[in-house]
């Protein structure tokens, strides 16, 4: 984040806190649900940009994310969805991404920083050299915040030969966190034999 | 140097828009070979510009109707005739019947849906424009026969699944864990009541896949590169691509045995071939093989549909409430006869 602390109003920051405790349950990133932008940026998996003329999409390896970032003019989103709708456009080397209609389902960290529907991003990717790019996103919601706040860092990409993104289909990961209390027991298991 | 290709980039879109030509023959006119072939047009890395968003949905059946034996294609007249009983909604039109599932592992149970609501009802559908009788290309337009010792590896795993389908969640199919649909396992084939929408977007390098159904993405790359050591597999195996002329041809490999397509086993080899042949219709083309399972390759032909956009969110884990339901479900009945047993 640059600079300070997330400036959440008054009643927003009792809920961040309340989130913070019970995390573990709590976090939807645990149930492998869908991360939200900008925190699908930041997750420890990578990404991989494809840019073609009219879209631009980004993959993420978490859980095969994805976005289709619209070059053309501006559309509406046609519903919040999780990983909202992104609108582009190119100012100089900056790729401009105006990200809205993100349900208020996902979180920002592991903290409980979260936020509700009314949550605008405009991500910012820069070139700052051949292989990083300078990414940025402002951040505001006037439910839950007093202003709007900035996070930035740099993206490297990876050079090894045929670098590529693997399958991460993390269901499969929560399930048993999610589902494990509810299956059979065994016999053993069973209570009182 | 970014600043120049960023720039290049945008003047190249707009002028590849303009070399599109645009000759398709509608439906029912004669389909002899068009004078000049189609070619698409070039993207602004100088790839054929596949892109767009495409409709893959049909009513033809993936094998041929017994009583046209070795006909592939029909005529106009007959496509004519065909296409009319199947939207008369004459039950036994070609694919009309309930089912294209064949032998083998990884089908969902059906469920009875209000197909008119959901936009899923056949008879909505059409056949194939290019008026094959079935998705098998060949004379004998079937799957080959599955040979003995896959039908006894499908059995074993078919009768363990029934019996412990409910013990715990890792024993319900992949598709109800919300880890991979029907739909989005590859080879992509039409399935009955499933949603059918896809996009591709092409990078320098690189050619995405996107599915609406389960957000699922591939991002293939088309440098031909070698694949993945046979030790790594994944449930959508790993596809490298490489461009032949206009097509791209995409071969993978390196499947696990959890996704068992019409059976097969983790050594199956599915080579897509993906060429665009008017501004209207890609052809989707792919080869199986796998020899623990069919005793020969076996190809089938879809053409896709170029569709409005754009693509909908499918966010299947979040609203996921159907494994509590089932493994709920499956523990009150054992309570219960445990109750009853005492």
């Amino acid at each position: 984040m640059d600079g300070g602390t997330i400036p959440y109003l008054p009643e927003a920051l009792k809920k961040k806190k309340e989130n913070e405790m019970n995390w573990v349950k709590l976090d939807p990133e645990v149930k492998c649900f869908l991360p939200g932008v900008p925190r699908a940026t930041y997750l420890p998996y990578p990404l991989q940009i494809v840019q073609g003329a009219d879209n631009i999409v980004i993959a993420y390896e978490y859980q095969n994310a994805i976005r289709v970032i619209n070059m053309k003019a501006p559309t509406k989103a046609p519903a919040d969805t999780w990983m909202g709708w992104s609108n582009g456009h190119w100012e100089g080397d900056t790729l401009v991404v105006d990200v809205t209609s993100q349900n208020d389902n996902t979180w920002f960290d592991h903290s409980g920083n979260f936020h509700s529907d009314a949550l605008h991003v405009v991500e910012r990717y820069t070139p700052r050299s051949a292989d990083t790019l300078n990414y940025e996103a402002t951040i505001e919601d006037p439910k839950t915040f007093s202003k709007p706040w900035k996070i930035s860092m740099p993206l490297y990409r990876r050079v090894e030969k045929d670098a590529r993104l693997l399958e991460y289909r993390c269901p499969e990961m929560a399930e048993e966190l999610l589902w494990g209390h509810m299956a059979k027991k065994t016999v053993d298991q069973q209570p009182g034999k | 140097m970014h600043h120049r290709k960023i720039v290049f980039s945008c003047v190249f879109a707009a002028s590849a828009a303009i070399l599109l030509v645009a000759q398709v023959p509608a439906v029912g006119q004669q389909t002899a070979p068009a004078k000049k072939a189609w070619t698409p047009g070039r993207t602004p890395d100088g790839d054929p510009d596949i892109a767009g968003v495409y409709d893959a949905r049909t009513a033809t059946p993936v094998e041929r109707p017994k009583e046209l034996g070795a006909k592939e294609f029909y005529t106009d007249q007959e496509f004519k005739e065909v296409s009319d009983r199947l939207h008369r909604k004459d039950p036994t039109a070609p694919g009309a019947s309930a089912g294209v599932f064949g032998e083998g592992g990884g089908d969902n149970r059906r469920v009875q849906y209000d197909k008119d609501v959901f936009g899923f009802d056949v008879f909505l559908s059409n056949y194939v424009a290019t008026k094959r009788t079935s998705l098998v290309v060949g004379p004998e337009g079937k799957i080959p026969p599955m040979l003995p010792e896959a039908r006894e590896r499908n059995a074993t795993r078919n009768a363990y699944n029934r019996a412990h389908e409910t013990d715990r969640v890792q024993n319900q199919n992949l598709e109800t864990r919300c880890i991979l649909s029907n739909r989005q396992l590859i080879p992509l084939f039409p399935i009955e009541d499933s949603n059918t929408h896809l996009q591709i977007v092409q990078g320098k390098g690189y050619v995405a896949i996107y599915q609406e159904l389960n957000h699922d993405v591939r991002v293939i790359p088309t440098d031909g590169r070698p694949h993945l050591a046979k030790e790594i597999r994944q449930y959508q195996g790993d596809s490298v691509g490489h461009w032949e002329g206009n097509t791209l041809v995409v071969d993978t490999t390196n499947f696990t045995d959890q996704t068992a397509f019409r059976g097969s086993s983790e050594n199956m080899h599915l080579v897509e071939r993906y060429t665009k042949v008017s501004p209207d219709m890609l052809l989707y083309r792919f080869t199986v093989e796998d020899p623990k399972t069919w005793d020969k390759p076996w190809t089938v032909e879809v053409p896709w549909m170029t569709a409005k956009g754009p693509l909908y969110e499918y966010a299947c884990t979040e609203g996921n409430e159907s494994l509590g339901l089932i493994l709920g479900a499956a523990r009150v009945k054992e309570a219960e006869a445990a109750k009853s047993a005492k």
